[in-house]
């Protein structure tokens, strides 16, 4: 009971200090192959700390689901990163079926972000919206079917005893070709739904090329703070889901298992970075293509689930 | 102490009557639409008695059955636990939609067709009432025939356009394809059961192409109705070009009529085969997904929300598919969660389809085009609406924490259930079908972030929108009232626990006890928890944004726009801009049409751009073979001259036909 409580707590601990780190983590592995010092690790914070203590500048055009959109877009992400489960620790929330409400949680964020973005009437912003929702189509399926896969390994619908199940296998038993595949699959969701190269670039600023940066261009201050934390914890959450999929490893003992996920969860945003630093981003034609690969990979990770 | 039954049919005849005292009354004056409104109420809050009274009642079913002077059947009617839930939107749909009537369709600004739409209104309100009750083939044909006759006068209701009348004709010949459909079905069943009595389950012994030609030809009779994938064709033009509390009854009451033969057809046979679910898996996932990619292509924003219903339908479809699953592999957890997630579907979506359909008559009301590139930046003059319809589309949506997230997750939860099971080849369709749903739910955001974004986002693309309203409040009322609804049942699903326990149980033909309870599979508690741990961040999260504004206070200028000095409302992303990927990457199926002015000279003169998504089914896929079908037939044209009285004969030297034929 005590250990439950430390446990949870840790995940909220977790929760709300680290996920502004993996975005440090990512850009100074990209700096580090540009041959840059790059920005400090901790930058994403001092850049929230500064933010929340602006002024806002908002639109005359918008109206309250302009300011809704960060609010809400936060609040679900939050409520999603209770859903899932740090490593071999259970989630604080968990029930039959939250692996639905989880996805939903997305969507609800993906709903008022990119209405908040139409509300300003840029057409810069409302291209970044009609991108959004076009690629959550493709990589939504992909999600549910590497959901397929671990709820036919598990035998349950709950995220927490999901994702644990790989772990309770041995290695003989573990259908790691299942795995990897849907492994692969997620990777290349984390890698859409976060806006990273090869989808998107998150440093070019007022392309035309962008996503998810175009959508905020008209936030500013504390609401802009909100968006940026909304994001790594986005990241963070998805990066989690990831890491109970491709490394099954635990040790029974929580003083070594806490600091293992926190180090994986590093060694993923390294990996990320090592991404983004070797690929150029993608032309916006070819992304439906490389979301639907993802869907294959995890559609044959299922099938192979079925011998 | 009165009966359900009785009170039922009470409300039946009210219902019926509610628009006739308006037909002798002056075309100039306002009492006939009072009277009719205020009789749709009093019918419908009789009928709600009746509901109640069925419902504490404890009786799985009650029936009446008197014989009658014509020649076939009996007047047989009954109501049980699956009546009951079909009967909810008819009652609702009707007294709310005759109220938000009074103000869209005021019988001063429509002298000429009110009196027509109110008298219809109520017979289609008194057919469909009729249809779920009834439990004799020829009464359930004869309530199904006025209800296509009352919905194709509705239809018509603005008679003088081309377009409208078009509509209705569609909407004509495939509601009488549907019923010859059914002519066939309850023939078929005539000849199983001996007799014309409804929805008893036919034992096992019949043969199997036997029973697989009632399921077909059952599912294509109704599903006509519904409007499932293939057989949608009359259904955009139908609802957008009716007046929109009519679209709202259309698309929120008279499809269910659709979907609840589907689910009394598929309940005929004790162990179906296994491809009867699948099927209905496949085509509740194909009509899911195509419905809301013609859906999002859409630039008229009643036909987007008609599309929209196309989905809603294939969802429903695929529970029902889950539920015949279920039937056949002897799983009562998938009958209970698909049959479940199916009829809360249903219910939810007869809440906010309405809502959503009322929302957009308002902007109609207030605009007069259903062009939604031609509108923009509505939230800020019609704030209510746009509030209401957020709802809406957030409802049908699926998200969380309203009453469609509930819904679709029983769905899914029944979709894990089969995939997680071994059974038979089941899981495959089953395995499909939960990536489709993602893919429905992605689509659907899509749509009706175009919807909102176009509609009610940004500034005004015309001088008329920016002259927009919020409505009457006659009008806001109804919407009010349904998306309070939308909710609630979002944040307490248990309160419908009951009502669709005792419809599967209806469905299973097992008394209500014997069936396992939809608790048990999902913690609809839970659904509370998760509404109110939203509520508790997303309130959070204002107040901070509050202080921080308090500490540092904001300031408002334009949109940034990258630095674009001059904006004008012209540059803003419309919503078909917004759904432009989306139709390119389903073009293999929407055939989207174009038609661009190139720029050429130096100096040239004009361009112009316009795109349009037309029904692919319609015009590709039943108008060219129904042409070729008329080419090749025209020389029988003749005896088609146009008197009544020849058709008569034709109809009289028929019979007589037949009968000497029957006697030889």
């Amino acid at each position: 009971m005590i250990a439950h409580a430390f446990n949870t707590l840790i995940h909220l601990v977790l929760l709300i200090t680290m996920p502004p780190m993996l975005l440090g983590v990512i850009n100074k592995t990209k700096a580090w192959f540009g041959g840059r010092v790059g920005p400090p690790v901790l930058q994403l914070y001092y850049d929230l700390i500064r933010l929340v203590q602006k002024g806002m500048v908002i639109s005359t055009t918008t109206t309250w689901i302009f300011q809704a959109g960060p609010i809400i877009t936060l609040g679900a992400v939050l409520l999603a990163a209770l859903l899932i489960p740090f490593g071999r620790f259970d989630a604080p929330i968990h029930f039959g079926g939250d692996l639905i409400l989880f996805a939903y949680l997305f969507a609800l964020g993906r709903f008022f972000t990119t209405a908040a973005a139409l509300d300003t009437g840029s057409p810069f912003e409302g291209m970044g919206a009609a991108r959004e929702v076009t690629f959550a189509c493709l990589s939504e399926p992909a999600l549910f079917l590497a959901f397929l896969v671990l709820v036919k390994l598990s035998g349950t619908y709950s995220l927490t005893p999901m994702l644990h199940s790989p772990m309770a296998h041995t290695f003989v038993t573990l259908p790691v070709a299942s795995l990897l595949l849907i492994g692969a699959g997620l990777f290349i969701i984390v890698l859409a739904e976060n806006c990273r190269i090869p989808v998107d670039d998150p440093n070019t600023h007022l392309e035309l090329t962008m996503i998810h940066e175009v959508m905020v261009l008209d936030h500013s201050g504390p609401l802009l703070g909100f968006i940026l934390y909304g994001a790594s914890i986005k990241l963070f959450v998805l990066c989690a889901l990831l890491l109970n999929v491709i490394a099954p490893f635990q040790s029974r003992f929580a003083m070594i298992d806490w600091p293992m996920f926190i180090v994986e969860m590093l060694a993923i945003s390294v990996v990320i970075g090592v991404v983004e630093s070797v690929m150029a981003r993608l032309q916006m034609r070819h992304v439906p293509t490389l979301l639907v690969s993802a869907s294959l990979l995890c559609g044959f990770g299922f099938l192979l689930m079925l011998r | 102490m009165p009966m359900p039954l009785e009170l039922m049919l009470v409300a039946c005849v009210v219902a019926a009557s509610s628009g006739m005292p308006g037909l002798v009354i002056s075309r100039r004056s306002n009492a006939g639409q009072w009277i009719a409104a205020a009789l749709n109420v009093v019918g419908s809050t009789v009928g709600g008695c009746g509901l109640i009274a069925h419902y504490f009642s404890g009786t799985d079913i009650q029936q009446i059955s008197r014989t009658w002077s014509l020649p076939l059947g009996h007047f047989a009617v009954g109501i049980d636990g699956l009546s009951a839930v079909f009967l909810v939107p008819i009652l609702l749909i009707s007294a709310l939609g005759s109220i938000y009537g009074l103000e869209y369709w005021r019988q001063s600004e429509h002298p000429r067709n009110g009196k027509k739409l109110r008298f219809c209104w109520g017979l289609l309100t008194a057919a469909m009432m009729l249809v779920v009750l009834a439990r004799d083939a020829i009464v359930l044909l004869m309530g199904w025939e006025i209800m296509a006759l009352a919905a194709f006068f509705l239809v018509a209701t603005e008679d003088w356009n081309i377009e409208v009348r078009r509509a209705a004709w569609v909407f004509l010949v495939a509601a009488h394809v549907g019923t010859l459909c059914l002519f066939a079905l309850f023939g078929l069943l005539r000849y199983v059961n001996g007799s014309f009595d409804l929805w008893a389950s036919t034992s096992g012994e019949i043969p199997a192409w036997l029973a697989n030609t009632i399921f077909v030809v059952g599912m294509i009779g109704f599903g006509l109705k519904a409007g499932i994938m293939p057989l949608h064709v009359w259904l955009p033009g139908a609802h957008a070009n009716a007046p929109s509390h009519v679209s709202a009854i259309l698309s929120g009451v008279l499809l269910k009529a659709g979907v609840y033969g589907m689910i009394r057809v598929a309940a005929c046979m004790p162990h179906p085969p296994m491809w009867w679910g699948m099927t209905l898996l496949v085509i509740g996932s194909i009509s899911g997904i195509l419905g809301i990619a013609f859906a999002v292509a859409q630039h008229d924003f009643k036909r987007l929300l008609a599309y929209s219903s196309v989905e809603n339908i294939g969802i429903i479809t695929i529970g029902i598919g889950l539920a015949l699953l279920g039937r056949s592999a002897g799983h009562s957890d998938w009958i209970v969660l698909g049959l479940g997630g199916a009829l809360l579907h249903l219910l939810n979506h007869s809440l906010f389809k309405p809502l959503l359909f009322m929302g957009a008559g308002s902007v109609l009301h207030a605009v007069h085009t259903r062009q939604s590139d031609l509108l923009g930046g509505l939230a800020k003059f019609m704030p209510r609406t746009f509030a209401l319809i957020v709802i809406g589309a957030m409802s049908i949506c699926g998200l969380p924490p309203f009453n469609g997230f509930v819904s679709e997750f029983l769905i899914y939860i029944g979709l894990f259930h089969v995939s997680a099971s071994n059974a038979g080849n089941a899981w495959i369709s089953a395995a499909l079908a939960a990536p489709a749903l993602a893919m429905i739910g992605a689509l659907a955001v899509a749509a009706f972030v175009k919807l909102i974004g176009g509609i009610f986002c940004g500034t005004p693309r015309t001088e008329t929108a920016s002259h927009a309203h919020d409505p009457h409040m006659l009008m806001l009322v109804p919407m009010v009232f349904l998306a309070v609804c939308c909710v609630l049942i979002g944040l307490l699903p248990m309160t419908m626990a009951g009502l669709l326990q005792r419809a599967i149980a209806a469905w299973e033909m097992s008394p209500s006890s014997a069936t396992i309870s939809i608790g048990e599979f999902v913690p609809l508690y839970g659904f509370l928890v998760v509404g109110l741990l939203l509520a508790v961040l997303g309130f959070a999260g204002a107040m901070a944004i509050q202080r921080l504004r308090l500490r540092q206070p904001s300031t408002s200028a334009g949109t940034w726009d990258c630095g674009y000095l001059r904006p004008t409302s012209r540059i803003q992303y419309t919503g078909s801009s917004l759904s432009e990927m989306l139709t390119k990457l389903f073009g293999w199926v929407l055939f989207p049409k174009k038609s661009i002015v190139v720029l050429r000279a130096l100096f040239p003169n004009q361009a112009a751009f316009s795109s349009e998504t037309p029904d692919t089914v319609l015009d590709r896929g039943v108008l060219p073979p129904l042409r070729a079908i008329e080419r090749a037939i025209s020389w029988i044209r003749p005896i088609q001259g146009g008197p009544v009285q020849v058709y008569l004969l034709y109809v009289l030297a028929a019979l007589l036909t037949l009968l000497v034929f029957a006697s030889w």
